[in-house]
Formats: C-alpha cells, structure tokens, sequence
C-alpha cells in the first residue's frame, strides 16, 4: 500500500511516461477520454465505409455490388459499429475528460479500471470485424451474420461462425461499459470537490449519472440474453427453439429490455451537451436546471419499461400492446420538456451562432422532427402499417444522428479548444455544419416517404417505383460520408495548431456550465486538482 | 479541507470501495434478471396470456380431448391447412387438401405428407398453430403426429394424419381457421449442403 502511494506521488512530480507505455499503460483519466475519442473517431469511418456500401447498393434498383447475404450482414455491422464502437465510446471519452474537470476531481475513482475498459474495445472492435471475414476464411463458416443488429433467433441460431464472434464482441462491449459506467458512477458519487452538491454539477454530469445508471440495469440483460443465444447454438440448450420447448420472442423481448433504454442511452450525453452549449452561447443560464435533472430521470425509469413497442407485431394481447402504447407516448412530456427549456434558455437571450451552438440548434429542430414520428410509430394500428419500412429507418436515423451524433459533434467543437489548446478554424467548422445538416436531410427525409409508400427494410433490392427516393437518399448519403474528411481535418488542424485557447474560450462558458473545468488552462495540466477546489 | 490529504484520499477510497461493490452486485442481479425471465416469461404467458398465442408457451395448443358435443350443422367453418419446413430441415412437408368445409362438434380427420429428402435418418418434430388465436382454446386435437417426434429414414415418405374437433362454442365471427404446422429439425444440423438446399426447392 504505502509502496503504491509512493509511486503515484512520483507520477504527481513528473509528467506523463513517454513512449507507448503513456497510452497501453494509462490511468489518467485525459489520456483515456483521448484514447476513446480516438477510437470513436476511427469506428465512425469504419461504420460509415458500410453506410456508403449500403448506399452505394441501393442506389438503383437490383442486386449489384454483392450477395444479399453481404448486405444484410453490412446492415447488422453499420449498426453495431455506430452504436457501440462510435456514440458510446465518444460520449464515454467526453465522460471521461470532462467529469473529473468539472466536479474537481483529480482523476476518475478507479483509474485502472478505467484503463481495462478502454483496452477492452479494441478487443471488441477486431472481434466483430474477424465476423465480418470468418465466414469467408472458414471451410464451413456458414452465412454470414444477416440478422440485423437484433440478432433474433431463429436466424442468429442458424447463422454460420460469424455469429459467434459477434456474440463474444457484444460480451466484451458489454463488460466494457458496464465497468465504464461504475466508475463513472462511483467518481459522481464520492470524488466531487467540497461543496460541490449534486445540484450543483453541470447538466452534462447528471446526463451521464443517468446514462451509466441504465448502463448498469440493461447492459447485463442483453450479456444474459445473447449468452442464451450462445447456448442454444453450441449447447443443446432450447431457450429460443420452439422445437425443443423454447420461445423465440422470448429473445425479442429481452433484447428490447436493453434496446429500448440503450437508446437513451446514446441520448442522455448529448442532452448533457446541449445543456451546456445553449446557455453558453445564449449567455443566459440554464431555464429549469432541477426540472432537466428530473426530466432526464424520470426518461431514464420510463424509457426502462416501455421496450415492447418494438414488437407490436407479434401478436402480444391487446392489454399489453396498450400498455407500451401509452407509456410510450408518456416519454414525449419529459422529452417535450427538455426541448421547451432549452428554447426557453434561448428566449431574449444574446445568441451567437458558434459551430457548437449552429448544431444545438440543428438538434432542436430535428429531434422534435424525431419525436415526432416517434408518436407516429408509438401508436399500434399506425406503426402495424409502418412497421419494418423505411419509414422506421428514417425516424430512428433524425432520433439518433441529430439526437446522439449532432450532440457529440457540438461537444467536440465547444471542447476542442480546451483539449488541444487551440481555437479550431472557425469557418471550416462552419461550413462542417451546414454541409452535414443539409446532406443528412437529403439522404433521410425521402426514406419517410418510400417508407411510408411501402419499401421494406433491411432488403438489398426494392422495387422501381421507389427509384428515385433512393438515388435522392444515396447521393446525400454520399455528401454526409464526405463532408466527414472536412471533419477529420479540423479536428487534425486544431491539434497541430492554431489561435491560442485561453481558459475560458467562449465568452459565455461560465454561464454555461457552473463546472470548474474552465478554471483550468486550456490545455489542462496533465495532473488536475491534485488539491481538492472548495466551491462556495 | 481541514483534513489532513492523505486522510482524505483514504476515506475516498473506502467510500469507493462501498460504491463499486454495490454497483457489481447491481450488474450480477440484472445479469440474473435476464436467466430469471425465462421461467417467468412462461408464466406470464400462461396466466396473462400475453403473449397472445393461446395456450402453453411452447406454443403447443392444448391437447386435452374434447367432451363430445353435439354437431352444430347450422355453421360450417373452413378450416386451412397450411404446412412450413424449418430451412434445417430437408424434409418435404404439405397437407394433402389445402382446405376442408367442417360443421362445429364434427370429428375430422386430415393428413399431411412428409417425405426425408435427404440420405440420413433424421427426427423431426411439428409445431402447431392455430389463426385467429381467439379459436386456439375452441380447437382440440385429438390425435396429431405433432404430439410425438417423427423420424423417417433416408428417402422415406408418410402420411401423417390429425383428427380435431371445434368446439360449437367458438364465436360465431370465426368463419375461417387456419391449422399450420412449421416442421422443424431435433438434431440441430442446422447446415444443408447445397444439394440438398437445391432438391429441397425443386420439390416445391
């Protein structure tokens, strides 16, 4: 014990380990936040390359590029990729950087195992590429994984080796965000600065309290679930086999169990963001902090029990289909609420458009557009039309691209500053928001239409009629993926250089957050607040 | 921060331990949660019936022997037979009428066909389902090769017969039932070889 303390104070003396040992070896908690956003980074371009295949394929009418085996396995993997290796990893490097910092912290509260649950994702990461190729590299590896990302039984029992690659890097995601989310948990909890209450913590932190508070309930429901899914498959088990006593909408419904909050899961930090975005750049504080705070708990405990909205169409007794109905529709008074506070935080206030602040707007407005479809689809006799079209890819894509990604954008370009240091080229990142906003609408608002004419999902052809919506769609696919590379080189260019960033880059960043992240340099010291900050 | 550092650091330290501790008992009570939904998913089915498909959770419709009624000739109901093969199953597999006219009360008796297209003796077991599902507790199966598990040797062909009476209580709005069976395969091969995957839709 007092060898370890040793150790630590000779890491508090000098700066970080030079080498590969900083980033393989590292308990800090902004090289780890660094080394996540990184990731992230890198599994956006590895889940959009398959975006742009999809695209690509579905430009016209027919099968061209590859079988519909490889496309609906490049479906699964898009899913998979953007949901676990790019929003999650993202928001967790944010947590990361910015919890410590803004409750003045010195570090998180398990700092090694934060390491562990870093490291585990590259893990994770080459498991679910090895799915992609082990049905090609193996004599009998089977089809590929085709299920889309829900992985429902019987297919996924049927799949070849594939799938179980993808079920061992869903344990291995999953043992990375639970552990992720307990210390980040743990670090809320017990290592805020004296007098720093937990109403006092800048929205961002109580949005990932919440987050990582899901993380926790749902992450080991859907580890049991495709476990089962293991055994039916290897084990002579029949949890899923209707022939050997099992149910296969068993699976449906514990996957959706963690489906359903994961998606506020993906939500809840970039909520975190805009509430510290809008007041920033509206130079007014927060309108109803403790109202936000509630808001987002009481999503987090409906959106728990709301999950068999996704399966409407299997036949559940009207009693429980009108139950998720109206839950379902419940959830838009919290969301409603927050989108309402943060116009209101707007309202007379003195806005400047900032990239961050160009994309909290964006998220408002398009978000609402989500929430609206949402209600659409949360009603029975409407979603039994819409179920399984286009319609549902377009709203899940305007709920979780403005929503989650939007959100984590707006957060890379108002922390860039105070990450690297240095002012990102403020034109550029301009030109980045409009040129994503308007290509994200062209490519997914003509799938409400389709949609709604009747094109399924997750199928490599379509009939012609629905022709020109999918070259519509393609083609602003196609901008979205590029205007990507401007992205990478802002954020490339800020780190090599640029204006100096003082402590406090924007000029409305105390309104916008009450944290102390800001009473730091920018960059901040490698160790911070090694002497706990008192907070009057 | 009057406390000495190190005893602060130290008390936070205890204090994490407490928490993270809680929280993995929290991880391994969900992760238990999920096992624990099996079984009381079953009851959930059989006692709210939520899951719509009337009877037990294997979806085997109940197979106790209807009480004789008397014959109800003023309805007639049509009844469709409808047949599907699991795709780990190369096995052949359709009724031998598609539909039949039955009076509720009346003792029918249909057939399926089932050949083994392969060249192993493989064992393969029916499950039945019935559509609309407000008629499942109305229809009893008195004899239904889907009761046991089927084996046919390689090439073999049967006939396989159900007999089944509808209860005349079943509501009048029913003028159409279908009787379907999905054939799936006991022994878990799962992989066809493309021979077979072809013989399999030629024979259709």
């Amino acid at each position: 014990m007092s060898v370890a303390t040793t150790h630590d104070h000779h890491h508090d003396h000098h700066g970080p380990p030079r080498g590969w040992q900083r980033w393989v070896y590292s308990t800090n908690h902004k090289d780890i936040g660094t080394m996540y956003l990184f990731f992230a980074l890198f599994m956006l371009f590895f889940g959009g390359a398959m975006a742009m295949y999809i695209r690509a394929e579905l430009f016209m009418p027919g099968v061209q590029l590859a079988s519909p085996d490889f496309y609906n396995n490049m479906v699964t993997d898009h899913a998979l990729v953007m949901v676990f290796g790019m929003v999650m990893p993202a928001a967790a490097g944010m947590a990361n950087w910015m919890i410590p910092m803004m409750i003045g912290a010195p570090d998180m509260a398990l700092p090694r195992l934060n390491n562990l649950s870093f490291w585990l994702l590259p893990a994770a990461a080459i498991l679910l590429m090895l799915s992609i190729v082990a049905p090609y590299i193996f004599p009998d590896g089977g089809t590929p994984v085709n299920t889309g990302w829900t992985l429902l039984p019987p297919l996924s029992v049927q799949n070849g080796i594939g799938m179980d690659f993808t079920i061992f890097a869903i344990h291995t995601l999953g043992v990375s965000s639970i552990l992720a989310s307990i210390n980040i948990v743990t670090t809320i909890l017990n290592m805020r600065a004296p007098g720093m209450t937990m109403m006092k913590m800048p929205l961002f932190v109580w949005a990932w309290f919440f987050t990582a508070l899901l993380l926790i309930a749902v992450m080991p429901v859907l580890a049991g679930a495709v476990t089962m899914l293991l055994f039916d498959r290897h084990f002579g088990t029949s949890f899923f086999d209707a022939a050997g006593g099992g149910d296969p909408i068993l699976f449906q419904h514990l996957f959706w169990f963690f489906g359903h909050p994961e998606v506020y899961v993906l939500l809840l930090p970039s909520i975190g963001v805009l509430g510290l975005v809008i007041p920033t750049f509206a130079r007014k504080p927060l309108f109803g902090y403790k109202a936000l705070v509630y808001g987002m708990g009481v999503l987090a405990a409906l959106g728990m029990v709301v999950w068999a909205h996704h399966q409407y169409t299997i036949g559940m007794s009207l009693v429980a289909t009108n139950y998720f109905m109206i839950g379902t529709i419940l959830i838009s008074i919290p969301v409603g609420l927050m989108l309402m506070n943060f116009i209101f935080t707007m309202w007379r206030g003195s806005m400047t458009f900032e990239t961050p602040m160009l994309f909290g707007i964006a998220i408002i407005l398009m978000f609402s557009f989500a929430g609206v479809t949402g209600v659409m689809l949360a009603v029975v006799p409407a979603d039994m039309q819409y179920h399984d079209t286009m319609f549902v890819v377009a709203h899940f894509h305007y709920a979780l691209i403005p929503g989650a990604v939007f959100g984590l954008y707006a957060g890379v370009f108002y922390w860039l500053p105070k990450w690297t240091g240095h002012m990102y080229n403020e034109r550029l990142g301009q030109i980045f928001f409009w040129w994503t906003t308007i290509s994200f609408n062209l490519t997914f608002f003509p799938q409400h239409f389709s949609g709604l004419a009747g094109m399924p999902r997750r199928i490599v052809d379509y009939s012609i009629q629905y022709t020109e919506f999918n070259m519509i769609s393609s083609i602003g696919g196609f901008l979205f993926g590029l205007s990507h590379l401007l992205f990478l080189f802002i954020i490339i260019q800020t780190i090599r250089g640029g204006a100096k960033a003082p402590a406090k880059p924007w000029e409305g960043s105390q309104i916008g957050t009450p944290g102390l992240e800001w009473t730091l340099p920018s960059p901040p010291p490698f160790h911070s607040f090694t002497e706990a900050p008192v907070i009057k | 921060m009057n406390d000495a550092p190190l005893n602060r650091a130290e008390l936070t330290a205890a204090k994490n331990k407490t928490v993270t501790r809680r929280l993995f008992l929290v991880v391994l009570g969900m992760f238990g949660f999920g096992f624990a939904m099996v079984p009381l998913y079953r009851l959930a089915c059989e006692v709210g019936g939520i899951n719509g498909v009337a009877g037990t959770p294997a979806g085997r419709v109940a197979d106790t022997a209807a009480i004789p009624k008397p014959v109800d000739t003023s309805r007639v109901i049509t009844v469709q037979l409808d047949a599907t093969v699991n795709t780990g199953l190369p096995w052949e597999f359709r009724p031998l009428v598609k539909q039949i006219q039955v009076h509720p009360g009346e003792k029918v008796a249909v057939s399926y066909y089932a050949k083994n297209l392969s060249d192993q003796p493989i064992t393969g077991q029916a499950v039945p389902g019935i559509t609309p599902w407000q008629v499942t507790q109305h229809f009893s199966k008195i004899e239904c090769f889907c009761f046991t598990q089927q084996v046919l040797q390689p090439g073999e062909a049967k006939e396989m017969p159900v007999y089944f009476t509808i209860d005349p209580a079943v509501d009048k709005q029913y003028a159409t039932v279908t009787l379907s069976y999905t054939f799936m395969n006991t022994e878990r091969d799962y992989t066809l070889t493309p021979a077979q995957h072809a013989a399999m839709n030629t024979s259709h």
